[in-house]
């Protein structure tokens, strides 16, 4: 018995271990492509190894296009988004789970039906909405939306926390003559902290990594997002592999960092959008 | 007892103007999102629906109606871009979905074992999700290139013929559920925290009855976790019928004006609305293509749903909805 399970313990480590490695060859082999030289791209055999060591690749891949400018744009984006995703989201959460008003529950089960409806079937008339008013090829169309709601599922993800907060906290408040304005500011935004993170972490990886929005909407260079970049990059230095995973170490970069820094509350908000959706 | 009248009149006004506090105040709170739904979601779906029945062009002069030309285009073939592109995206949705939640459920079976290092494993199969999905696809565009990528490289290193991969239309939705698969992080989070709330006091029950490790997983983890793989599945299969990255940078095109190449087998079918509303400019016609995939997905749902009751498992009191 014991020795059985020993055995399929170390199965189990082998399963593991191969899978975490196949995850993560693809960084090394961005990170090996990034620093050897053009000749080594071409080899017919394979060097795990990086033969030499180019950092000049780097500086030549962010040179070839103003990265810094897609940089400070998506920057800004980002940004902006988180702004208006954690003010609104957690007020129409509050109204959703703090308040109690008429028809409460139904409007939220109506809105949350949507929930399920696809991007692509809304893009074409938003499309058509933002180039009436003249702003296509601006920030607006990629940013001002964030600030209506906020997305239905953080104000999903909002409300369930809210709904966790005791009624006491406000009842205690309510007597020390605070309104509604005073109890979502100072008491339910404070305690929601945890919650908060996770949404504002989220929003960060949607607008960083967001791809078909700023491409429906973006067209001079100068507005380029950082993945708008990439792709023209890509388009521009077909096969120099070298240069191009250069490029794509360093727009990686910021999302590892962020998740290095914040994994436990990636993990948490993905295992609560999980297990209580 | 005209005293106590008047009062319960009182009381009856008072709380009908408390009432009518409480709804605007509701409003008011809620106000970003009741506009948001209004302007973001329902005007446009009413927009796309009409739309989807006129030839409309942004900076066309005449716009049409010409009733469902637009949707018999795509059936007859006449839009020739339809079909292979509904092609590609079944094979990808029932391809990579299926993949994903058997690979991802495994792992963390795993995962969720008495083992050392749980957090780190964890964390790397979370890094892939991490990133720019358009930057993780361009690696996988490097590393699958026919004769100098990596992975044909490490197979003929170990005798097995290199595959075709991006540059065949046999392989290019086999290499799309590959790299639907490296990403699959989320899926394997959202399983392991499921699996962790199941009372370990059903395992030794088993145990007591000296069952092993498989009768576990069959009679205990897999029934238990059944809601969480149904919602998985759920997330997939509507996930994986609105990929565009893939498509836009492992199969860019940058040649011709379509994505999806060779022989638009990797032609999925958001890239297709994309490219029929923005390159070819044929707004009406993507917006009948745009209903189509509303239609698909709602289908999909309900099917899901009325399968669910036979498939899943609720545990007495956890059955909410």
């Amino acid at each position: 018995m014991k020795k059985n399970s020993n055995i399929a313990n170390i199965l189990i480590y082998i399963i593991l271990i191969t899978g975490a490695v196949l995850c993560a060859f693809p960084f090394y082999w961005m990170l090996r492509t990034a620093v050897v030289g053009a000749g080594s791209i071409f080899s017919p055999d394979i060097q795990i190894l990086p033969p030499e060591f180019l950092l000049d690749n780097f500086k030549n891949a962010l040179t070839a296009q103003p990265f810094g400018t897609y940089f400070i744009n998506t920057t800004i984006v980002t940004v902006l988004n988180i702004i208006g995703v954690l003010l609104t989201s957690s007020l129409c959460a509050y109204g959703f789970s703090r308040l109690d008003w008429p028809g409460r529950d139904k409007v939220f089960g109506v809105m949350m039906t949507a929930l399920m409806l696809p991007l692509a079937v809304l893009m074409i008339p938003h499309f058509i909405g933002w180039s009436y008013l003249g702003l296509t090829d601006t920030f607006a169309p990629i940013t001002i939306p964030a600030y209506f709601g906020g997305g239905l599922f953080n104000i999903f993800l909002l409300r369930q926390f809210f709904l966790g907060i005791p009624k006491e906290m406000d009842e205690a408040a309510f007597v020390d003559g605070a309104n509604h304005w005073k109890i979502y500011w100072n008491i339910i935004l404070p305690l929601s902290k945890q919650s908060l993170i996770v949404v504002g972490l989220f929003t960060f990886l949607n607008n960083w990594n967001d791809y078909l929005a700023p491409m429906i909407y973006l067209s001079s260079e100068k507005k380029f997002t950082l993945m708008l970049g990439l792709n023209q990059f890509m388009g521009g230095y077909n096969a120099q592999w070298n240069l191009m995973m250069a490029a794509v170490t360093v727009v990686v970069i910021p999302s590892l960092v962020l998740y290095l820094f914040a994994q436990k509350y990636f993990i948490e908000g993905i295992a609560m959008t999980g297990v209580k959706g | 007892m005209d005293y106590s009248l008047n009062t319960s009149q009182n009381f009856i006004k008072r709380t009908k103007k408390s009432n009518r506090r409480k709804l605007w105040l509701g409003l008011l709170f809620t106000s970003p999102v009741l506009l948001g739904y209004t302007i973001f979601v329902l005007i446009p779906l009413i927009v796309t629906t009409v739309l989807s029945f006129t030839n409309f062009s942004i900076g066309a002069k005449n716009t049409n109606f010409i009733g469902f030309e637009n949707y018999i285009n795509m059936f007859n073939g006449q839009d020739v871009y339809f079909w292979p592109s509904v092609k590609a995206t079944l094979l990808y949705v029932f391809g990579s979905v299926p993949a994903n939640i058997v690979f991802s459920f495994l792992i963390a079976v795993l995962l969720n074992a008495n083992i050392k290092g749980r957090a780190i494993f964890r964390g790397i199969f979370y890094l892939p999700v991490v990133i720019p999905l358009a930057s993780g696809c361009s690696i996988w565009l490097w590393m699958f290139q026919p004769d100098f990528g990596i992975v044909n490289q490490l197979l003929k290193a170990v005798g097995l013929p290199g595959g075709t991969w991006l540059s065949s239309d046999t392989t290019v939705i086999l290499s799309f559920i590959i790299v639907s698969m490296w990403i699959c992080g989320n899926t394997i989070v959202i399983f392991l925290a499921g699996l962790q709330e199941i009372p370990s006091h059903l395992y030794e029950a088993i145990d007591v009855d000296g069952g092993n490790a498989f009768h576990k997983l069959l009679y205990i983890t897999i029934p238990m976790a059944s809601p969480i793989i149904f919602f998985n599945t759920v997330m997939g299969v509507i996930n994986a019928f609105q990929a565009f990255v893939q498509t836009a940078v492992l199969t860019p095109g940058y040649s011709q004006m379509m994505m999806g190449q060779p022989n638009n087998s990797g032609l999925l079918y958001v890239p297709y609305i994309y490219t029929k509303a923005f390159r070819f400019s044929q707004m009406g016609a993507a917006s009948a293509s745009a209903i189509i995939l509303l239609i698909a997905i709602a289908i999909f749902t309900v099917i899901f749903f009325k399968m669910q009751n036979s498939l899943v498992y609720y545990e007495g009191d956890a059955k909410k909805k």
